[in-house]
């Protein structure tokens, strides 16, 4: 945080650019919707990259990001501003927005617990699906207020996990994978069947009131009027500032290195007095929760909610993020999360091609590229000490 | 309980068990010679049912009055042979290069390929989104005893699967092949110094791994009388499911788990006939139990922790 001893203006005028340089990117391939432009884009977009790392403008870009980091952050919340002011009436835009803020929330979740701890969780929609159905059940009592029901959803999500805690402390590798794995598919079936939450049809989920007014409505301010998104998508974006906030803290700090160290190595870790149980506690808890918070808020969104959503599918493309953006790496992950989600969204020609293509790219960076797209880095103990 | 319903549950119960343990084997095999959980297996039983699919139509084109017994003969040894092959490109293109990743890698890795194949099938084969009725190929007779019907085509099905369990195992313990999976399967490196080419060693394993799974998905077609592009996931989490349960490594256990498991879906369905829809949720939830209670499965694995 204390790394404005470097603060040139360059660096400054650099990251700015940089920020604008996104938001036209993201506006265009929102607005576009011929698929051969959005094609263009995309490859004009590979080929920039290409272009400037082979130029060292990438570099440049990172480093001058890096060094001013409360700027940087301030500026990606910037750019999320102003592309919910260029779209405030569409709806659709506005829902893929929400969709990435919440889905990159869900990841940081099983950051904690894979990227930190080395917990391997198979059912992050289970735990999303969790606070989906909390919310659910909730918005029939409408005295509840919102940001409550995030929370209680949330507090249900960690409550549910930890019937799995004893066997994932016990478990350990392949055997440990397949507790996650049995719950996914256990809490899948279990929907499906269940008639009170709805069956494999689903549930209504009621919109959010705050002070007498209705989530649901569209809002007119002066000659404008605002999508019913636009309060949806800066709760996530809150919600996603304040989880980022929140998970960065706990790399930087003493329990983040306690974290490192016991999926390092457990052995060594608790040579040195650090409680191995404790910590796989905690992070698999903390991840739950916050997989449990955003579900709960997506499901609000949506308005409708069955368990096809949180299938194990979804659990897996939950970690093939984590994976594509570079297990351990925050920026990686949300910039991940966008790329899965926009991609066959905006590209409908891949649409019915959507899984294949994309099980086929994540099996390729597997096996060719097992870092991610952005590796986390070695963590640098003083700023701007290179490691 | 009537005494019949309880035999027709058993039987049904011992056939799904012979199912689910032919899966178990190819994943306890892989995870032997190559320390890795191949999560496609399932998707793998899935491609040999529709392998034999494709051979029922391209044979049926050609003699349209075959006999039943020469037909199953054949598409059996057309899905088992061009699964065995198929096997043997997935392990020597993709899996022999995870071996050095992350066990979390190449579980995510081989369930990604699970995809790829379960979407492949979905795209291009003609119709493959829908599920599929898959020939009549044996016998439709039945002995009646009270209320309980035992299906011929079931005692002949079990008995297949049971001889190929039984000749598996007659080629892990007697034979020079198996005595070189086995070698490979304890420790690698001295296998090569022994003189076992460990690659051609793999390729082996994972022909052998997929020809069973192959007959599995033969056997399920059969029996079930349908097959879907979608069948394989389950099957897949149920063979892994039984495979550490067992105990990784171990084909007794990855029999032992198979059964088990088919066990806790009959009793969970016995159990609880005012909610037998909650069979599965029952079966998870007890493989949940188990791993708190076994955290290496059944028969343990015979592993010496190195610190």
């Amino acid at each position: 945080m204390s790394t404005n001893t470097t603060n040139s203006l360059s660096g400054v005028l650099c990251s700015f650019a940089f920020a604008g340089v996104i938001t036209a990117l993201m506006t265009a391939i929102f607005i576009v919707e011929s698929q051969l432009l959005i094609a263009g884009v995309l490859l004009g977009t590979i080929g920039a990259i290409v272009i400037s790392s082979k130029f060292g403008v990438t570099s440049i870009i990172l480093k001058s990001l890096g060094e001013n980091e409360n700027l940087s952050n301030a500026l990606a919340v910037l750019v999320t501003l102003a592309l919910i002011v260029i779209f405030y009436d569409d709806h659709y835009v506005l829902f893929i927005l929400c969709t990435i803020l919440l889905y990159s929330v869900t990841v940081l979740g099983l950051n904690i617990q894979l990227g930190y701890a080395g917990l391997i969780n198979f059912s992050g929609a289970a735990f999303f699906g969790v606070g989906g159905y909390t919310a659910a059940v909730l918005s029939q009592y409408h005295s509840i207020p919102p940001i409550l029901t995030l929370v209680i959803g949330g507090i249900i999500a960690a409550i549910v996990g930890s019937i799995l805690l004893l066997p994932i402390l016990r478990t350990s590798g392949h055997y440990s994978a397949l507790v996650t794995l049995a719950f996914a598919l256990l809490f899948k079936v279990f929907l499906d069947v269940n008639d009170s939450l709805g069956g494999a049809q689903g549930v209504d989920v009621g919109s959010f009131t705050l002070f007498g007014w209705d989530f649901g409505n569209d809002i007119t301010i002066g000659s404008y009027d605002v999508s019913f998104y636009v309060p949806y998508v800066l709760a996530s974006l809150v919600m996603l500032c304040v989880v980022f906030f929140f998970v960065r803290r706990i790399e930087r700090s003493w329990i983040g290195l306690c974290l490192d160290s016991v999926r390092i190595d457990e052995v060594s870790s608790s040579c040195f007095g650090i409680n191995i149980v404790r910590w796989k506690i905690v992070a698999f808890t903390i991840g739950n929760f916050v997989a449990g918070l955003s579900g709960a808020l997506y499901a609000s969104i949506l308005g409708y909610i069955s368990p096809a959503n949180f299938s194990f599918g979804d659990s897996l493309m939950f970690l093939s993020i984590l994976l594509l953006g570079g297990i351990g790496n925050l920026w990686g992950t949300i910039i991940a999360t966008a790329i899965v989600v926009v991609l066959p969204e905006k590209f409908q020609v891949i649409q019915e091609y959507r899984l294949f293509i994309y099980s086929t790219l994540v099996l390729l960076m597997i096996v060719y590229r097992p870092v991610g797209l952005l590796p986390r880095k070695t963590r640098t103990y003083r700023p701007g000490e290179s490691s | 309980m009537d005494i019949s319903l309880l035999a027709q549950f058993t039987v049904n119960g011992l056939m799904l068990g012979m199912m689910y343990a032919l899966v178990a084997v190819g994943f306890t095999l892989f995870f032997g010679v190559l320390d890795i959980i191949v999560f496609s297996h399932g998707d793998v039983v899935m491609v040999g049912a529709f392998a034999a699919l494709t051979g029922h139509y391209w044979l049926t084109g050609i003699y349209p009055d075959m006999s039943m017994w020469v037909e199953l003969f054949f598409i059996s040894c057309i899905s088992i042979i061009t699964v065995a092959a198929f096997g043997m490109i997935m392990a020597k293109t993709m899996i022999l290069r995870l071996r050095s990743a992350s066990p979390l890698n190449t579980l995510l890795a081989t369930m990604m390929l699970g995809t790829v194949l379960r979407e492949a099938v979905r795209l291009f084969f003609p119709g493959g989104s829908n599920p599929k009725p898959f020939p009549v190929l044996l016998p439709d007779i039945s002995a009646s005893f009270g209320d309980f019907t035992l299906r011929f085509d079931s005692v002949i099905l079990f008995v297949l699967g049971a001889l190929l369990i039984v000749s598996l195992h007659l080629l892990i313990t007697k034979t020079k092949l198996g005595m070189a999976i086995r070698a490979v399967a304890q420790d690698e490196e001295t296998a090569r110094l022994m003189g076992v080419n460990f690659t051609l060693i793999v390729l082996i394993t994972f022909a052998i791994g997929s020809a069973v799974a192959a007959f599995a998905g033969v056997m399920n077609g059969l029996y079930y009388n349908e097959i879907n592009f979608g069948m394989g996931l389950l099957l897949g989490a149920i063979g892994f499911s039984a495979a550490i349960i067992g105990g990784l490594g171990n084909i007794y256990g990855a029999i032992l788990g198979g059964f088990l498991f088919a066990g806790l879906q009959t009793l969970g369905a016995v159990a609880m006939p005012f909610a037998s829809a909650y069979k599965d949720v029952f079966a998870f939830g007890v493989v949940i139990l188990i791993m708190a209670w076994k955290p290496t499965g059944l028969i343990a694995e015979k592993t010496s922790e190195r610190v």
